[in-house]
C-alpha cells in the first residue's frame, strides 16, 4: 500500500516506522525538519518538509494514486481541514483524521469523515481497568 | 441581531465595535487570556475567553440563539471548524468565515460555510475594478474633512480628454485642473493646454463631483 502520513510526532513517526517495516510505501510530511529524528535509521520511505494544508506540498504524493492518508498533527482543526481538503481535491481510497476532542470526533464522523479519537481510546482503556 | 465573533484580532475587534455601535448584541470569543483582559475594558460582558472552535465554548456563548457566527481568526482551519460545528450542532446561525488563504475559499463554501470573506480577494477585486476603469485616481490630499480632495490621474491612451484642449472641455462643476505633469515638466494648465497620454493630471475636486470627473478622464 502507498500511505501518506501528515505529522511526524510521537504517533505519526511510530506509525511510519511500522508501516515501512511491514513493506508499505510510506511518505511522511512535517513542517519541521527536526521532527524526522523520530524516524528509525532503517526508515526507507520519503520525508517531505512542508505545510500539509497547502496543495503544493501534498500534490507530488497525492497526485499519483495513494491508498491511505493519515492526518496526525497535534492540532485537531488542522487534521480535520487537511482530511476534508484532500478528500475533495485528490483521489484517495481512505482518509483518517486523528481528533483529540471527542465531541468533534463524533461530529465529523457523522459528516462521513473517518476519525480516531485518542481521548476516547484512553478512557475506554482506563475504564476496563476498574 | 445577536452576532458571535470568534477571534479578537484586528478584524474581530473592529468588526465587534462596529456592530455594537450599530446596536447589535455582540459576543467576542478569544483564546488568549491577555487579550481578553485587555479588551474587556472596552467590551465588558461582550467578550469571553475560550476556544471558539469547540462545541462547549460555542454553547456557553449562546450560539443556539445567535443569528450570525463570524469566524474571524487568522487560521483558516480554526475558522472552518467553527463554522462547520455551528451548522452541525446549532443549525440556526448563518456562518461567515474569514479566509486567509484565498485558495481555501472554494473549499469553505463547499463544506457548509454560508459566506466567506477573503481580504486578499477583496483588495484584488477593487484594484481590478480601478484598472478596468482605465485610470487610477489617487487621492493625494483630503481637505475640509473629506469634502474636497486633490487627486492624481495618469491619462491612459484611451482617455477621452487626450488630444483635447482644456477650453474645449466641459469640466464637471466642483472640479478644476491644478497642474499637468509631463515627464519632468510641470505645466500650469490654461485654455490652450492639450492633454497627451501619460500626462499626470492633478485636480482639485469636490467629493460629490469625483465620480463625474473619473468618468470624464
Amino acid at each position: 500500500m502507498k500511505v501518506m502520513i501528515i505529522g511526524c510526532g510521537r504517533v505519526g513517526s511510530v506509525l511510519a516506522n511500522r508501516l515501512d517495516e511491514a513493506g508499505h510505501q510510506v511518505v511522511v510530511l512535517d513542517r519541521n525538519q527536526h521532527a524526522f529524528r523520530r524516524l528509525s535509521e532503517k526508515f526507507s520511505g520519503e520525508r517531505i518538509v512542508g505545510n500539509g494544508l497547502l496543495d503544493e506540498f501534498v500534490r507530488p504524493t497525492l497526485g499519483k494514486k495513494t491508498d491511505l492518508l493519515f492526518a496526525i498533527t497535534d492540532k485537531d482543526n488542522i487534521n480535520l481541514t487537511i482530511a476534508q481538503r484532500v478528500k475533495r481535491n485528490f483521489k484517495l481510497d481512505r482518509v483518517v483524521a486523528v481528533v483529540h476532542d471527542s465531541i468533534l470526533a463524533g461530529l465529523y464522523k457523522e459528516l462521513g469523515l473517518e476519525t480516531v479519537c485518542p481521548t476516547d481510546l484512553v478512557i475506554k482503556d482506563l475504564l476496563q481497568k476498574i | 441581531m445577536y452576532i458571535i465573533i470568534v477571534g479578537a484580532g484586528k478584524v474581530g475587534y473592529h468588526l465587534g465595535r462596529l456592530l455594537m455601535t450599530q446596536g447589535h448584541e455582540v459576543m467576542l470569543i478569544e483564546k488568549d487570556r491577555a487579550k481578553v483582559n485587555l479588551l474587556s475594558l472596552d467590551f465588558h460582558e461582550a467578550i469571553m475567553e475560550g476556544d471558539g472552535s469547540t462545541v462547549e465554548v460555542l454553547r456557553e456563548a449562546g450560539t443556539n440563539r445567535a443569528d450570525v457566527v463570524v469566524a474571524a481568526t487568522g487560521n483558516d482551519e480554526d475558522n472552518l471548524v467553527t463554522c462547520q460545528i455551528t451548522k452541525l450542532v446549532f443549525f440556526k446561525p448563518r456562518t461567515i468565515a474569514r479566509v486567509n488563504n484565498p485558495r481555501n475559499e472554494e473549499l469553505f463554501t463547499g463544506l457548509g460555510v454560508d459566506a466567506s470573506v477573503s481580504g486578499t480577494k477583496l483588495i484584488n477585486a477593487i484594484i481590478e475594478e480601478q484598472v478596468k476603469a482605465g485610470d487610477m485616481m489617487i487621492p493625494l490630499l483630503t481637505l475640509k474633512a473629506g469634502d474636497v480632495e486633490i487627486v492624481e490621474v495618469v491619462l491612459s491612451r484611451a482617455s477621452h480628454i487626450v488630444k483635447k484642449k482644456i477650453k474645449d472641455l466641459t469640466l464637471p462643476s466642483g472640479s478644476i485642473f491644478i497642474a499637468v505633469i509631463r515627464g519632468e515638466e510641470v505645466i500650469i494648465p490654461y485654455g490652450d493646454t492639450e492633454f497627451q497620454p501619460e500626462d499626470k493630471v492633478i485636480a482639485l475636486v469636490k467629493r460629490t463631483s469625483e465620480q463625474a470627473l473619473r468618468e470624464m478622464l
